[in-house]
């Protein structure tokens, strides 16, 4: 299991690469990566902030759900905070798997929780102003499937 | 105990972190503590809907007792990914 929290972007092949080539005996790796998108088209940056020790804490514990929940060998989280512009990586998950139903499923999982537990907040610096993004309830709601 | 501000919470208290001594049994006392500080504080406390809280770095709700607590964060929604 590998949890990573950082303000430096990270390379995403370098990453999977790396996350495949350490397994053994698995069968099937999933990664999902998270981009900034500009909805508005005014986008100057996004800002995001987490609670430091809370994050790591949080993360792993949604990890270790994942692994006990699914056949799953490894699980890697990486997430950046900071100031992030559109296009930018801002996170990833992988997870590797005998079959590739449990590491598609666990995956989901993944990003399901992290959306709304793990302590992250994302703020948006447009040309009009700045706000936060508000949580969605459908982010919620995909907790309940779980 | 410290208390935590992140996100909106921080920006309208004004600072993210202080020391509190408190004798609050619960999540919520001590909110009704610090509501009755200052404005800015009402402010942030006034829809508990809209708000989350931590005990100790693990998610609890606004009923959690206290007892022992070093620390106590308050924040909005988490949007992580």
């Amino acid at each position: 299991m590998d949890i990573r929290v950082q303000e430096a972007p990270f390379d995403l092949g370098a990453e999977a690469n790396a996350f495949a080539a350490r397994q053994a005996g698995m069968g099937a790796v999933v990664t999902f990566t998270g981009i900034v998108r500009d909805l508005g088209g005014d986008l100057d940056a996004m800002e995001i902030e987490h609670y430091p020790g809370m994050t790591e804490k949080a993360l792993a514990g949604i990890a270790e759900e994942a692994m006990r929940r699914w056949q799953v060998g490894d699980v890697l989280i990486l997430h950046r905070h900071g100031r992030l512009c559109a296009d930018d990586l801002i996170m990833m998950v992988a997870t590797a798997s005998r079959h590739r139903a449990d590491a598609f499923q666990a995956a989901e999982f993944l990003m399901d929780y992290l959306k709304s537990r793990a302590p992250f907040w994302k703020k948006e610096l447009t040309q009009a102003g700045e706000g936060w993004v508000a949580a969605r309830d459908e982010d919620e709601d995909a907790l309940r499937r779980w | 105990m410290d208390v935590l501000y992140f996100a909106w919470v921080r920006e309208r208290i004004g600072h993210p972190k202080e020391r509190v001594e408190t004798r609050a049994a619960t999540v919520r006392d001590l909110v009704e503590e610090l509501r009755a500080r200052e404005d800015r504080y009402a402010a942030a406390f006034a829809d508990l809907s809209a708000l989350r809280v931590a005990v100790d770095q693990e998610l609890r709700d606004f009923d959690a007792p206290l007892g022992g607590a070093r620390e106590v964060a308050f924040f909005p929604p988490m949007t992580g990914g």
